[in-house]
């Protein structure tokens, strides 16, 4: 083989044996953005720009707990979980179940007897407690048309929009609303 | 026979009704040291005051899963906050609406805290004791269910309750009956599935478990952050035990919870005298009787000498 054919098998070698480390820079940041639909219902989708918050965000244990590795932010946590022990899976909804008050889940709950944290939320409210903290403090969207439209089946649930009552005529004694 | 005097009369008779009270109190107050304490796997729900933002998502949730009547306002307009009753009282449940969430702004709080109120599910009911069509039933599940049938619209229940929870159908002119949350009895909690409202929270401001576990939860909680709560868990002891029950980082008292009603279950109050009543009305006849038939003995002997 030729001297500049070795030095480019070379340079593809070099590059197909770091390709892994690229794809883990990748890994590091996590996707650009994450459909959050699971629990879609009365609202659309969330479209989560996950890119924009890990530029944000100092750590990924802000949102992710410890499951990247890192050592969890509130130092209660850390006085178990220093160590940050990394979770097979860091998204939210292999941990937060979307039923977590299912005769199923209680029963785990109950047949574990040495589980400390028998306290996890279910993944509704893991998602608006842990992004909501953050916005309240950080002047985020805090409305809940700001990350997720309500959708017709919504406006029906919530009597509102299209589905608003006439505005009562008589102004009412208090009772009955 | 000794003739019966007014001396021995009393003496008699102290003796007698010392006896009475004193076999009657002494049971009584054994009974009314034992009380129910709700059934042993009965489900409850924890409420945590701290983390509800005020969205009414449950109040629609709610309005949806019983099918109550449309609103008079939309479920995501918070004007509902500022309606005043008479006297400047908040929002109470009503029979469009069997949970309402009151607003309350508190001083040195960053934010309002908002309240969730509906039927708290007492151990051993207010309403249940009050109630005597026996409309009311505590199911072995937790929920204080009624029967809409059963029941005559007399209202007792509403002066009963120590939360003023139950509502009436004052709109209905031919069968007004009381109206309350039956933590979804019929629809979910009956398959073991929890209510609309705590389904429907988006804050999971709601946990739904075994009322025991959920004691066990509130003070795991209490205690990992005695800073933030204020340390009671209202409705633990509260009336005898209410399968749903509060913590807060606002002293129960500022925002609207009555703290002032012991521990004893309201039926306490009313169970020695009760018990009395049957006792009372069959004896106090029959010794009464006795009584008069004696003192006149003199004169019925005298009117048979006089006779004969």
């Amino acid at each position: 083989m030729g001297g500049r054919k070795k030095t480019l098998l070379g340079m593809a070698a070099l590059m197909l044996l770091t390709a892994p480390l690229a794809a883990q820079s990748w890994a590091a940041d996590g996707p650009s953005t994450v459909e959050l639909g699971s629990l879609a219902n009365q609202y659309s989708a969330v479209t989560f720009d996950h890119a924009m918050h890990t530029g944000v965000a100092p750590s990924c244990a802000e949102c992710h707990h410890h499951t990247t590795g890192l050592a969890p932010i509130d130092p209660n946590c850390a006085r178990c979980h220093e160590a940050g022990a990394k979770a097979k899976s860091v998204a939210c909804k292999d941990c937060h179940s979307d039923k977590p008050f299912s005769a199923e889940s209680l029963k785990k709950i109950q047949e574990n007897s040495k589980l400390y944290h028998k306290d996890r939320l279910g993944l509704k409210g893991a998602y608006h407690r842990r992004c909501l903290g953050c916005h309240t403090d950080m002047g985020g969207p805090t409305g809940c048309q700001d990350c997720h439209t309500r959708n017709d089946k919504g406006d029906a649930f919530f009597n509102s929009g299209k589905y608003a009552p006439a505005p009562s005529v008589s102004g009412g004694h208090g009772e009955g609303h | 026979m000794k003739k019966l005097n007014r001396r021995s009369f009393l003496k008699g008779g102290l003796a007698s009704g010392a006896t009475i009270a004193a076999v009657g109190t002494s049971k009584q107050a054994l009974a009314g040291t034992h009380n129910f304490g709700g059934y042993p796997d009965s489900m409850g729900v924890l409420v945590d005051l701290t983390k509800c933002v005020g969205c009414r998502t449950c109040e629609a949730a709610c309005n949806r899963e019983q099918g109550l009547p449309t609103p008079d306002k939309p479920f995501d307009d918070p004007s509902v906050f500022e309606e005043k009753r008479e006297g400047g009282l908040p929002r109470r449940t009503s029979e469009k609406a069997y949970t309402v969430v009151q607003k309350y702004d508190v001083e040195g709080r960053e934010h309002p805290l908002f309240r969730k109120v509906q039927c708290n599910h007492c151990n051993e009911p207010a309403c249940l004791t009050s109630c005597f069509v026996n409309a009311y039933k505590k199911t072995p599940e937790g929920a204080v269910i009624y029967d809409k049938t059963v029941c005559v619209g007399c209202r007792t229940c509403m002066i009963a309750c120590p939360f003023y929870i139950p509502a009436y159908s004052y709109s209905s002119a031919i069968n007004p009956v009381v109206k309350k949350c039956i933590m979804c009895y019929d629809t979910r909690l009956k398959f073991g599935r929890p209510p609309a409202c705590v389904e429907a929270c988006p804050q999971e401001v709601m946990t739904f478990g075994k009322r025991k576990d959920l004691l066990k939860l509130a003070h795991q909680r209490i205690s990992e952050k005695p800073d933030k709560y204020v340390d009671q868990v209202y409705g633990e002891t509260e009336v005898g035990g209410t399968a749903w029950m509060y913590m807060s980082d606002v002293p129960f008292d500022k925002i609207g919870y009555d703290n002032h009603l012991g521990n004893q279950p309201i039926i306490n109050y009313v169970k020695e005298f009760l018990a009395m009543v049957p006792m009372v009305l069959t004896i106090w006849p029959a010794l009464f009787t006795g009584f008069h038939l004696l003192s006149n003995r003199k004169d019925a002997l005298k009117n048979d000498d006089n006779k004969s």
